[in-house]
């Protein structure tokens, strides 16, 4: 499209202050006299708390405060990060309160603590005397939809979250007239972000009477809202402010310490209190990735099309609601820009047990889901002998599809063109065919996986955006965006729109990296991939709007049409002619300081998306089993995106590494594990939960295929969850390729193959 | 923070002596790579502390003119790895050490600690099982000597007294000259990560038959063990491929894995023969013997 600085590679605008320690996070700030809080957490899976005695802890020198739940209002909120919705109906389960009155899991917040420092914070957690009627506890989701199962909200007393479904089209009809009907079931564990920086806050009174709190957060603007309705303050009396963030991957799209923050505060004079989670408690009362089992049924007619499918899913939501119910809503729903079925039925249920609260993670469901959906279109294909590849690209949808229920269109698709990159890159034919009778020790193979994401959450949710820009005297410009830097690099991409749009070079965009709700334009966040889309929107209204101011001043100097009028390396051009006429830095000094005209010149404007792009992609592997120690490794990996125009190649490239890293860890080794007698979690540490390190990860390849989305500003849809989605079920794809063994459970650590390998008598 | 009530730092063994005999509820802190974890999960709260980490004497590694090597029990994994002398006579050692956790930790990390922690996992143990290292531990009074074989007691317990210090980890020339060794550390990752299982195997091979053999494991019992029956099943016999399986098989006598969310018995008794195979099969072609026929 002739852009000049979208699709280039320029650095991360804070790659220096990262890389040298100069950038700030939550823990770098420091205010006089700050106290630390700390958090008595419930050692039982599922009990009542009869009674609570604080008083010797309250006694213990050096503790400022120390509270339970029932010192605090009793107000039940949501903890999602999604925007408000001002239907009732639309809202999300409001099931949890800043501490508990009953222990839902084990590490549930029971009692708070506010010291002079961690030491005496600590101590003082040992003084609590609680009284516990422990309640038998369920860990398993099926086993809590039994009849008789312990109850673990009231509210709920079938412990149904959610199970609202779809169904379209003569689904009984097409699974009539199947020539074959495929049937899987396929399932995944518990896993966690482990973003390198805990959930972490703090919190103080201002001379105003008002409550800050400096959060590592991925949605200030929510998290001021959901302070003040858990804490049953004016929403007006909460600032948060959201530096440097050391990663989020969703478990920071979600209000999980910021009430507690304020609460320890206000219970402490309004002195500052600092609660950061230890990487313990993280792992277990932040959130996690829901295990979801899906049982899929399919119609294929006689040509070998995908005709009807069924979606059977059980999502283990754990003890609170969370994110739960439009997660596997999500799940079900992405999916379906893919394979051109004619029908369907989604029977989706989240159910709550007594584990740590699943919530938002990287992709938000969909991994879940293609796991299970490209696992089951390789197991339809091994059966009936059909080619993999060639089976997929049959059914894929083209331009024009558009959902039955979700209406979402598909205005651009350049999967068909990944799997062909990806199937050279990896030299599917030849590697396949030398593959195909292997007998020793170590058996390597081939596998695939493809998917559809969403860029952001339109029609489910409100997709509004807000930018503000300000021209200098010198012709740069500050850039504010509600929108927040999480380390995906969207400052960075959001400065190169503004670049682009004003004729600029990125060094002239100065973007204002912190978010304060005080000052910053209205956006609910970073989540759901949809800040390049979304907010790149609202980016580009803002950019142009002070294109057409600056362009009307010099219009008024030099007597030429606005229209006829360009900038081009900060200069004032004749477009026609590309004569140059003045530069930038002489218009900016009229609009501040001209006699008769001066109004130096901002925008201040939002956008409201009523738009979806779908994004694909596809993942190819290589894999090599150990058959003796079922160890599996990754020798060859790909990931070919469509993700519409790549704003910054490079940025792009660290993105797919991360996801495509992530997804490797899902498929073969990270799994948080519990007692099942206890409901107490095993491995909550980065020893014991194998999240891999660089020693693990292969060399990961990537490439794009760069179509241009119609509804993008710039021609973009997503990436930022997308590279964690494909890579589980290509692997697991590739080990079927290896080995004929269909693993139908994430992850294939070295335990479970072994396991598996001698079901199957290989061992 | 941590809740650390006192901490002495002497900079001369008869110093650290002297205020450990008179402070025997001191708790030793070497490296503090495992001490400092055990006080973040609050199992050691208020705890005092000696540190042994100024006593220079403990540091280095000496080859002795009647070739014995002796290291100092401060000395780091990285300085093993790193090291001229543990390459060229002790390769196996090197390649133990390297396998432990990340450089971050190997930076800190202690052998000596590593050993007295008594964990059944530590990376140092199988190698030092096989090269029948010896363990000079003093106290105020004197010097004893202990086979590293008899020094655990149990799962994080070790054969040392209230007063004692590990001092120096020494391996004799007949323990190393002529053989071949192999270290094959089972996890789930390849690095920052605890063995699911290792395996240690040294050997000698003269005319294709094995002249000396020890095998040692880690996390296959409540200590760290050699395989002696196993040994002694090997000695002197011609290495044919069924050899090599019927001594792997015989490892187990000696081994007696837990089952444990970490890994089941079954997986683990399973992996110790296969490990054992692999790694006799290399320290074979390294003597340039052959299982073939």
């Amino acid at each position: 499209m002739g852009f000049k600085i979208i699709g280039s590679s320029v650095n991360r605008l804070d790659a220096v202050s990262k890389v040298t320690g100069k950038a700030k996070y939550t823990n770098d700030f420091f205010e006089r006299e700050m106290l630390c809080g700390k958090v008595l957490r419930s050692p039982y899976a599922h009990a009542v708390i009869k009674a609570i005695d604080v008083s010797e802890a309250k006694a213990l020198p050096g503790v400022i405060a120390v509270f339970t739940s029932q010192d605090l209002p009793k107000l039940k909120y949501a903890t999602a990060g999604h925007p408000w919705s001002i239907d009732p109906k639309h809202r999300d389960i409001e099931d949890r309160m800043i501490l508990t009155d009953k222990a839902r899991y084990v590490g549930d917040s029971v009692a708070a603590v506010v010291a002079q420092d961690e030491i005496i914070a600590k101590e003082a957690l040992k003084l609590i005397k609680v009284d516990y009627e422990v309640l038998p506890h369920v860990l398993d989701p099926e086993k809590a939809l039994e009849k008789g199962a312990p109850i673990i909200h009231e509210e709920r007393p079938n412990n149904i979250v959610n199970d609202f479904g779809n169904e379209y089209g003569d689904y009984e009809k097409d699974f009539m007239n199947a020539q074959h009907i495929m049937e899987g079931v396929y399932d995944t564990s518990i896993v966690q972000h482990c973003h390198i920086e805990t959930q972490t806050a703090y919190a103080y009174i201002d001379t105003d009477d008002r409550i800050v709190i400096v959060s590592s957060t991925q949605i200030p603007h929510i998290a001021r809202r959901v302070v003040g309705q858990a804490l049953g303050l004016s929403w007006g009396k909460i600032r948060v402010i959201k530096p440097h963030i050391g990663g989020g991957f969703g478990n920071k799209q979600e209000v999980i310490i910021e009430p507690l923050v304020a609460a320890m505060t206000i219970f402490s004079h309004g002195l500052p209190v600092r609660y950061t989670m230890t990487r313990e408690e993280c792992f277990i009362s932040s959130r996690t990735r829901h295990a979801i089992k899906f049982s899929l049924k399919t119609a294929l007619t006689k040509d070998n099309k995908l005709q009807a499918i069924h979606v059977l899913g059980i999502s283990n939501t754990g003890s609170y609601a969370s994110h739960g119910h439009s997660i596997i809503m999500s799940a079900t729903s992405k999916f379906r820009p893919l394979y051109n079925f004619k029908s369907f039925k989604i029977e989706p249920k989240t159910v709550y047990t007594n584990l740590p609260a699943a919530g938002a993670m990287r992709a938000y469901g969909v991994p879940q889901m293609i796991f299970a959906l490209e696992s089951h279109i390789d197991d339809i294909c091994r059966k009936l002998d059909l080619d993999p590849i060639e089976f997929r690209k049959q059914n894929l949808v083209s331009v024009g599809h558009e959902d039955p229920i979700s209406h979402v269109v598909v205005r651009s698709i350049g999967l068909s063109e990944c799997i062909d990159k990806g199937k050279e890159l990896i030299k599917w034919e030849q590697k396949r065919a030398n593959y195909k009778e292997q007998t020793g020790d170590k058996r390597r193979g081939l596998g695939m996986a493809c998917f559809s994401y969403f860029s952001g959450t339109h029609p489910v949710s409100l997709e509004v955006a807000g930018a503000r820009i300000i021209l200098n005297q010198d012709g740069s410009v500050q850039l504010q965006v509600g929108a927040t830097e999480i380390g995906q690099g969207a400052d960075t991409a959001f400065a190169q729109m503004v670049a682009e749009v004003l004729g600029i070079s990125i060094d002239m965009v100065h973007v204002i990296s912190t978010q304060d709700t005080d000052i910053t334009p209205f956006d609910t966040g970073a989540y759901a991939s949809r800040q390049t889309y979304i907010t790149g929107a609202a980016v580009k209204k803002a950019a142009l709007e002070v294109k057409n101011k600056i362009l009307t001043i010099a219009s008024r100097k030099i007597g030429l049409q606005i229209d006829a009028l360009d900038i081009n390396d900060a200069t004032i051009i004749e477009k026609k002619l590309g004569k140059e006429i003045c530069s930038l830095g002489e218009i900016a000094m009229e609009a501040f300081y001209d006699r008769t005209h001066s109004h130096p010149i901002t925008s201040d404007t939002s956008v409201n998306i009523r738009t979806n792009a779908i994004a694909y992609g596809v993942t190819f592997v290589e894999v090599e089993v150990d058959m003796k120690t079922g160890v599996i490794e990754v020798i060859e990996i790909y990931n070919v995106h469509d993700s519409g125009t790549i704003i910054n190649h490079k940025a792009a490239l660290g993105q797919v590494h991360g996801g495509v890293s992530m997804g490797l860890g899902y498929a073969l080794s990270e799994k948080l594990m519990f007692d099942e007698k206890t409901g107490r979690p095993l491995n909550n540490n980065l020893l014991d939960y194998k999240l891999q390190t660089i020693m693990d990860t292969p060399k990961i390849g990537v490439d794009f295929v760069e179509t241009y989305e119609e509804t993008g500003s710039f021609g973009q849809k997503s990436l930022g969850e997308n590279p964690t989605i494909s890579p589980a079920p290509a692997v697991r794809n590739a080990v079927l390729d290896a080995t004929g063994v269909s693993f139908n459970k994430l992850p294939l650590n070295p335990q479970t193959v072994f396991e598996k390998f001698k079901t199957e008598g290989l061992l | 923070m941590f809740s650390i009530k006192k901490i002495y730092q002497p900079i001369t063994l008869a110093e650290a002596l002297e205020i450990y005999t008179s402070n025997p509820q001191l708790k030793i802190i070497a490296g503090g790579t495992d001490v400092l974890i055990s006080l973040h999960h609050g199992k050691l709260d208020d705890v005092e502390l000696l540190s042994i980490k100024n006593l220079t004497e403990l540091t280095g590694i000496n080859y002795l003119t009647d070739g014995t090597i002796e290291i100092g029990t401060m000395t780091t994994f990285t300085e093993i790895f790193r090291n001229e002398i543990i390459n060229k006579y002790i390769p196996i050692l090197a390649e133990a050490s390297v396998s432990m956790g990340g450089p971050q930790i190997r930076n800190n990390a202690t052998i000596g600690g590593n050993i007295c922690n008594g964990a059944v996992s530590a990376d140092s143990a199988p190698t030092l099982f096989v090269l029948n290292a010896d363990l000079r531990i003093v106290n105020n009074e004197g010097v004893r000597i202990v086979p590293i074989t008899e020094f655990y007691a149990g799962p994080g317990k070790v054969k040392l007294q209230s007063g004692e210090i590990l001092t120096h980890i020494i391996i004799k020339k007949a323990d190393y000259k002529g053989m071949y060794g192999k270290y094959i550390k089972f996890s789930n990752r390849k690095a920052m990560d605890i063995a699911m299982l290792s395996v240690a195997t040294l050997g000698k091979v003269k005319n294709n038959k094995f002249t000396d053999l020890r095998i040692a494991l880690g996390v296959s019992a409540p200590t760290p063990i050699r395989c002696t029956k196993a040994e002694s099943f090997a000695f002197n016999k011609t290495i044919k491929e069924e050899l090599i399986k019927q001594i792997s098989e015989k490892t187990l006598l000696n081994a007696n894995p837990r089952h444990s969310w970490r890994g089941s018995k079954v997986y683990r008794e399973h992996l110790i023969q296969v490990l054992t195979e692999r790694a006799l099969k290399e320290i074979i072609t390294m003597s340039g013997g052959k299982w073939h026929e």
